[in-house]
């Protein structure tokens, strides 16, 4: 039973490179924490900082209540899976498994029982006598998942551990991982997990919280839906959500009704958005809307965008449309059965923005202004 | 099912036919050439082995006489002189002081080498580069210039005429080729392994011994063998440092059949040598096994 927090931790590295820049982050005993963020976002690093591979220049980790600055790896309490397993190839599955009990001097009839508790938990009990070469990617994912269940472990470190696996196995890893979860947590052993992965899907459906990274800063900690449909600035925003998040320099006028104006087009919003909107430094903003957020009106409707229909993905239960309003790129998203193929005649579409799921940021600072 | 074909349709298939066999047979006649060339080459380099093997077996005066290698009346009279030799031990005697050189500087290079390359490889450390190229110039530097050196040093030391000069150096990882082989070995294997060992609670000797070394087993096996093989054949440095009669490796007591006598008993000379070869040999051949399948079981499969 253990949380896990981090407290203006920094790495910089030999070159005066800084990695991560000072960050907090607190997780909760039991929590599934997942970081999230594009390459180089240092998320890998900070996950190896936690595990004690990588030094920490700054700041203080803590493991429950111990600073585990410090300690080796073996000290921390902690279990780690690898991206590509880092089985040891020379060892059994079995041994492989054992390997972490062994070193530590664990009476064999306990090793015995937790080879056998874990490979039945994970169903690779046939495949004990085999080595790691003769595993397929799910089998040699699920040997590596088994090797950090063994140590029951205070937390455990995932350093994105599906990437090397295929779009089906990835989907029923990720099932089973968060299945196993449940299991833990329920069982109330510990159950703390810190999940890296650049993939959102994979952050969204897994993550009791997801912390959005970028260039070694935390850009946002929250559970899915809040990050989905409060995003705190611009990156974020953009980051979470597919298709991405349109984000249109527009112009607001403030006096009465709010109203945003892309090129020569202004559509008036309600008091909704009124009541929300903090003071800002400047009226010229970055209008955030979802594809999925912007509705297609009839032609007469007069509150909307006007823009021409360049491109169609058909996908059957919805269709991506690709539309140019006033020069800028559009993504909207409208349900497959909305969709008729005569629209594509003119390519004339009207759109109106969902006044409540619209965002507003300021392109100074990146921050959202339209979640007071 | 039968299918008709059009006429045009059988032509092509037919000529399709025709043309898939030429290639074939083009295809085996190359390869005909290809393996008579590399015969007649193969044999070409195997003949002075071959040779001597046969001379082996031959009388004194035949060996000269005629060109060929399968003697005419063979005798084993080479092997039984050539054992007793002139001195007064045998040959086993000379095989058993090679082996207290071969035995304590195969170990001692294996474990040193692997020790140094592994430091090298995996930690960082104050002064690393400047050691690493002094490593690697000491690769560089000819044996020669450094015999005179040396050998002074070993008389201070009161090594001479033992046989700690032939293996003390080596067993210090004194061997830079070694120690640069494993290196290069140690760098194309995957850190992973050795992290998940740490955080699996191994310490870094654990690390080595229980991961490290398994996965480096085929580079170690090579190192071994080129060290047994070098030092079988080591004649230079057993002739500077070993001046008794009683403590010559193999290679020197081969030499001592050459001038002891007046006329040379080559067929004795001829047949210590083919037996002073069988070792190497036999003991490549066992260890190429390991040396082939080693790097494909190293690697991690993705």
């Amino acid at each position: 039973m253990a949380n896990l927090s981090l407290r203006s931790v920094e790495k910089v590295y030999g070159n005066s490179f800084k990695a991560v820049h000072g960050i907090d982050l607190e997780v909760k005993d039991g929590e599934f924490m997942v970081l999230v963020g594009p390459s180089g976002c240092a998320k890998s690093t900070t996950l190896r900082m936690i595990a004690g591979l990588e030094t920490i220049t700054g700041g203080e980790i803590r493991i429950g209540d111990k600073v585990v600055n410090n300690l080796v790896p073996g000290d921390r309490g902690i279990a780690m899976v690898f991206q590509n397993y880092a089985l040891y190839p020379h060892m059994k599955v079995k041994n492989n498994l054992s390997f972490g009990l062994r070193i530590k001097r664990t009476p064999k009839d306990e090793i015995a029982r937790g080879v056998e508790n874990v490979s039945g938990i994970l169903e690779i009990e046939e495949l004990l006598e085999r080595l790691p070469k003769q595993l397929s990617g799910g089998q040699a994912q699920r040997v590596a998942v088994g090797r950090a269940l063994i140590k029951q472990p205070e937390v455990f470190l995932f350093d994105e551990p599906l990437s090397n696996l295929d779009a089906k196995l990835r989907a029923s890893m990720r099932v089973r991982i968060t299945d196993l979860h449940k299991q833990l947590k329920q069982a109330s052993t510990s159950s703390t997990v810190v999940y890296v992965t650049h993939d959102q899907t994979e952050a969204m459906t897994m993550g009791d919280r997801i912390c959005v990274m970028k260039d070694g800063h935390i850009m946002q900690v929250a559970d899915p839906v809040t990050l989905y449909n409060r995003p705190e600035n611009e990156f974020v925003a953009g980051f979470i959500g597919s298709p991405e998040m349109n984000l249109i320099p527009v112009a607001l006028q403030r006096n009465g009704a709010p109203a945003l104006t892309i090129g020569s087009q202004t559509v008036t919003f309600g008091n909704q958005l009124a009541s929300r909107l903090s003071a800002s430094t400047g009226d010229d903003l970055t209008m955030g809307v979802r594809p999925q957020h912007m509705q297609m009106v009839p032609p007469e409707t007069d509150n909307a965008f006007s823009g021409t229909i360049s491109h169609v993905e058909f996908m059957g239960h919805e269709v991506n449309l690709y539309v140019d309003i006033e020069g800028h790129k559009f993504t909207v998203v409208i349900p497959g059965d909305h969709y008729n193929p005569s629209m594509l005649a003119d390519g004339a579409i009207r759109l109106a923005p969902r006044e409540s799921q619209l965002h507003l940021f300021d392109p100074k600072t990146s921050q959202n202004i339209s979640l007071a | 099912m039968t299918t008709t074909l059009s006429p045009d349709a059988a032509a092509a298939l037919e000529e399709a036919n025709a043309h898939n066999a030429r290639t074939r047979r083009n295809q085996k006649i190359s390869a005909v050439i290809r393996y008579v060339i590399l015969a007649i080459v193969g044999f070409i380099m195997l003949y002075p082995l071959i040779w001597l093997v046969g001379a082996s077996f031959k009388t004194n005066a035949e060996i000269f006489a005629s060109p060929g290698f399968i003697p005419q009346s063979p005798t084993t009279e080479g092997y039984e002189r050539g054992w007793d030799t002139s001195t007064r031990w045998n040959f086993g005697h000379f095989f058993l002081n090679t082996l207290w050189i071969l035995i304590p500087k195969t170990i001692g290079t294996a474990i040193s080498a692997t020790l140094v390359a592994y430091g090298f490889a995996r930690f960082d450390f104050p002064g690393k580069k400047i050691l690493f190229v002094t490593v690697i110039a000491t690769l560089l530097l000819p044996n020669v210039v450094t015999r005179i050196p040396q050998y002074l040093l070993f008389r201070d030391l009161g090594w001479l005429d033992t046989y700690l000069p032939l293996w003390v150096p080596s067993a210090l990882a004194g061997d830079a080729f070694f120690v640069f082989m494993l290196i290069q070995f140690l760098r194309a294997i995957p850190r992973d392994m050795e992290e998940a060992a740490r955080v699996d609670g191994a310490n870094t000797i654990q690390t080595l011994i229980f991961i490290v070394i398994p996965l480096l087993a085929p580079a170690i096996i090579s190192v071994c063998l080129f060290q047994f093989m070098w030092t079988m054949n080591d004649f230079l440095g057993p002739l500077i440092y070993i001046s008794s009669v009683e403590k010559y490796p193999v290679s020197l007591a081969l030499r001592l059949s050459l001038d002891v006598t007046e006329a040379f008993q080559w067929n004795q000379v001829l047949a210590m040598s083919a037996l002073t070869l069988a070792p190497s040999l036999i003991v490549f051949f066992v260890a190429q096994r390991y040396f082939i399948e080693g790097i494909s079981t190293g690697g991690v499969k993705g």
